[in-house]
């Protein structure tokens, strides 16, 4: 055990001496988590490839645990040992991360880069920062897309949310996500509440009933999937006509992949994803993960981000430099859930109700799910 | 034998049913694919007792009747599904000629003993059938995962062009993607460096554990058994999650060592089985003779019961090598995102992002599994054959 320490302690001095003197104070490897797929590599393209580039002999492990972010971290502090540096979560997310302790709470002036023209962070990335430990990145959306080939719907094409309870102008299987969060909402939409009134509709108990009623609706022609990648096969196999997803996902079926589906923008769902740091982090490790931050946050980088994902960049300074596609050539700032065409009617995730509701609404909605 | 039974021509009343019912059985798949499962089977049924009238009543030339008929149903099959229908036709064809001359001739009864009843005609035939029902279902997923990880397309999806067997629906760069991406290669060398690691471990604990617990003066060796063991009884979960807060307060979580530590410890209980099960064959009188002429134990061990007993320590090693290949639960909790091997990238790989590179990887797989099963079969023919237990 003994030789073995030596081993490891020689070893990690023979890396951080390696790692040179301009980063003297900061850790040369940093493990960051994300959401695998399409976004981790728009990532890996806009942010950490060119802060590799600046620093020799850094190393970055990626680790596709964000799904289970919450639970993971908690496991780690339990057990003493942290081994994230920065972890990518959804808003509802970090609240939850930042209300137990678990994530730092940040100064954003301090900590983030301000704007090219000198407007301070805060003010820059503005609605986006929803909690002290939230450091936001980008804006997408639950949005909606369908096939254009149906035969049954006799070359209809669905023009607002509610075709999705239309079975008999748009008949087919869809798929929604097996969670209460924004079916509910939806459902109310189309039974005829005002977006004004929906979560004063939701709050009563009859609310969320009313809501499963007009579920019940299409229940025996609904699919219910529970990772992002799901519709997208669905999609794309015909097993279902339309169906619930992340806007980036259904860019990619659309644009990359060609598929013969369309968008639907249609009372999209606005949410925010960002990073947390873990709270407690050592000095070295913290010093490069701030370090890292800074960089990826600043305004060219996330306006980069969106060369290769069709997600909108959380700083108001980023908008007007979104440009086209990596790869495709196609100019991005239409496929943004941001871009004012596509917000005719949208929803903001309501992060505040349902951190109150969640657990109470979710019960039920999963033993209507049952009956 | 055969030359003694009589095979008797059989009327259209007995062919008749046998060919309709499986006409049914063909046409509920058929049909359920358009849409229609009944429609499928009364068409079915009715397409294939007329069909097997037709052919009984019209005392035609054999051979010719039957490359026409396959031949109908291969066109039938290429109009409706192009040339994989056709393929699907011609099959569907020839094996329904053969089927009704077959029934029809009496031939089924040729191999089998004269005193058979009608019933037992019918089970010895239906056991068949079923049998090839369940390796049917056993087998299909595994090898409907293969031609797919050819798709030219990005989803787990028969694309038409693929069912028309056109070139261009098809292609290797899933197989590419595996090679080139940094992600996969990473994982790859990950797994290849744990795994004969932690099967290296097993092996040797596994062996001595074996040897040790099969003396018979052993104080409580039911009990050590049971507890080695347990890691392959327990649920995986609860040995992951102990294993996770353990590993933690002791620094190994995270660690490559942590994850060859975890792996060997599910891989011992498989070495010890099969060692302990070989060790029952092996004959003690051979170590005293050993021991008789000289020999200390160590010399006696490697010279004398080690090469007696190596099949099952090689089969033992193969399986906690598998094990190790394998696992996904336990290298999740005990290992960080810089241990990341092929089961836990491909579990990644599904949930977040559905790639067909993923069955790619399968499909290598499931060859390298099924090359280590053969190998373990081989095995254990060699061990019986040295132990006397087979005549081969």
């Amino acid at each position: 055990m003994k030789y073995l320490t030596t081993l490891l302690t020689a070893s990690a001095c023979a890396v951080v001496a390696g790692a040179g003197h301009a980063d003297d104070r900061m850790a040369s490897d940093m493990t960051i988590v994300s959401w695998g797929g399409a976004y981790q590599a728009s990532q890996q393209k806009a942010y950490t490839e060119p802060y590799m580039a600046m620093h020799d002999g850094l190393s970055v492990i990626w680790d596709e645990s964000s799904n289970e972010a919450v639970a993971k971290l908690r496991a780690m502090n339990e057990a003493g040992n942290v081994t994230w540096d920065l972890v990518d979560v959804e808003g509802p997310d970090s609240q939850r991360l930042c209300d137990e302790g678990l994530a730092m709470e940040i100064d954003d002036d301090e900590v983030l880069a301000a704007a090219p023209d000198g407007t301070s962070a805060e003010d820059d990335f503005g609605d986006s920062i929803i909690n002290d430990c939230f450091i936001p990145q980008i804006v997408f959306s639950t949005t909606f897309g369908y096939r254009t080939d149906v035969a049954e719907w006799g070359g209809k094409t669905p023009d607002s949310l509610c075709a999705l309870f239309d079975l008999e102008n748009f008949p087919g299987k869809r798929s929604l996500e097996k969670r209460p969060k924004k079916n509910l909402e939806w459902a109310l939409l189309c039974d005829g509440v005002a977006k004004a009134d929906l979560y004063d509709v939701l709050e009563t108990p009859e609310g969320v009933d009313r809501a499963l009623a007009k579920l019940d609706t299409i229940k025996d022609d609904v699919i219910w999937w529970s990772s992002g990648a799901d519709t997208p096969q669905l999609l794309a196999d015909g097993e279902v006509v339309m169906g619930s997803t992340y806007n980036g996902r259904l860019f990619s079926v659309i644009e990359e992949q060609h598929q013969p589906v369309a968008m639907l923008w249609d009372w999209q769902v606005f949410d925010f994803d960002g990073w947390v740091i873990p709270a407690d982090l050592p000095e070295e490790r913290l010093a490069r993960v701030l370090d890292f931050v800074k960089f990826a946050t600043d305004t060219q980088r996330l306006a980069d981000q969106a060369k290769y994902i069709s997600y909108g960049p959380a700083r108001a300074s980023s908008q007007p430099l979104v440009s086209t596609h990596a790869d495709l050539g196609i100019d991005m700032a239409p496929h943004m859930p941001t871009n004012p065409a596509n917000q005719k009617n949208y929803l903001v995730n309501n992060i505040e109700w349902w951190a109150d509701n969640q657990d109470d609404v979710e019960v039920r909605f999963q033993a209507w799910l049952a009956k | 034998m055969a030359t003694l039974i009589e095979t008797r021509p059989q009327p259209f009343s007995f062919v008749g049913p046998i060919l309709a019912a499986s006409g049914a059985f063909l046409g509920l798949f058929v049909g359920t694919a358009q849409g229609a499962g009944l429609m499928g089977m009364v068409i079915g049924a009715a397409v294939m007792a007329a069909l097997s009238w037709a052919l009984m009543a019209m005392n035609l030339p054999r051979r010719p009747v039957r490359w026409g008929l396959a031949a109908v149903f291969a066109a039938l099959g290429f109009v409706l599904g192009g040339l994989m229908g056709g393929l699907i036709g011609l099959a569907a064809g020839a094996f329904f000629d053969w089927l009704t001359f077959w029934l029809a001739d009496g031939r089924y009864r040729a191999k089998l003993p004269p005193y058979l009843t009608a019933g037992q005609v019918l089970w010895h035939y239906s056991f068949r059938v079923i049998c090839g029902a369940i390796f049917f279902f056993l087998i299909a997923p595994i090898v409907v995962v293969m031609p797919l990880s050819f798709n030219a397309e990005d989803f787990f999806t028969f694309t038409p062009e693929m069912l028309s067997l056109q070139p261009e629906g098809y292609s290797l760069k899933h197989y590419q993607d595996f090679f080139t991406s940094s992600d996969w290669q990473s994982a790859l060398w990950n797994s290849l460096t744990i795994a004969p690691v932690a099967t290296l471990l097993s092996v040797s604990f596994g062996t001595l554990a074996a040897i040790g617990l099969s003396q018979p003066h052993v104080p409580g060796r039911r009990l050590i058994m049971a507890i080695l063991i347990s890691p392959m009884i327990v649920p995986l979960i609860i040995s992951a999650a102990g294993m996770y807060f353990f590993y933690s307060r002791m620094g190994l979580q995270g660690s490559y060592i942590g994850v060859v530590l975890a792996h060997a410890a599910l891989g011992i209980p498989f070495v010890i089985i099969t060692v302990t099960a070989t060790l029952v064959g092996f004959d003690r009188s051979l170590t005293r003779a050993a021991a008789n002429m000289g020999a200390d134990p160590v010399t006696t061990f490697f010279r004398v019961q080690m090469p007696l007993i190596l099949p099952g320590v090689i089969s033992g090693g193969l399986f906690a090598f598998i094990t190790s290949f394998d696992e996904v639960v336990v290298v999740l909790f005990v290992g960080s995102a810089a241990q990341k091997t092929l089961p836990w990238q491909m579990f990644i790989g599904l949930r977040e992002q559905i790639s067909p590179t993923i069955l790619a990887v399968a499909t290598m797989l499931v060859m390298i599994s099924v090359a280590l099963l053969a190998t373990l079969e081989i095995l254990r023919r060699r061990s019986e054959k040295l132990r006397g237990m087979s005549p081969g």
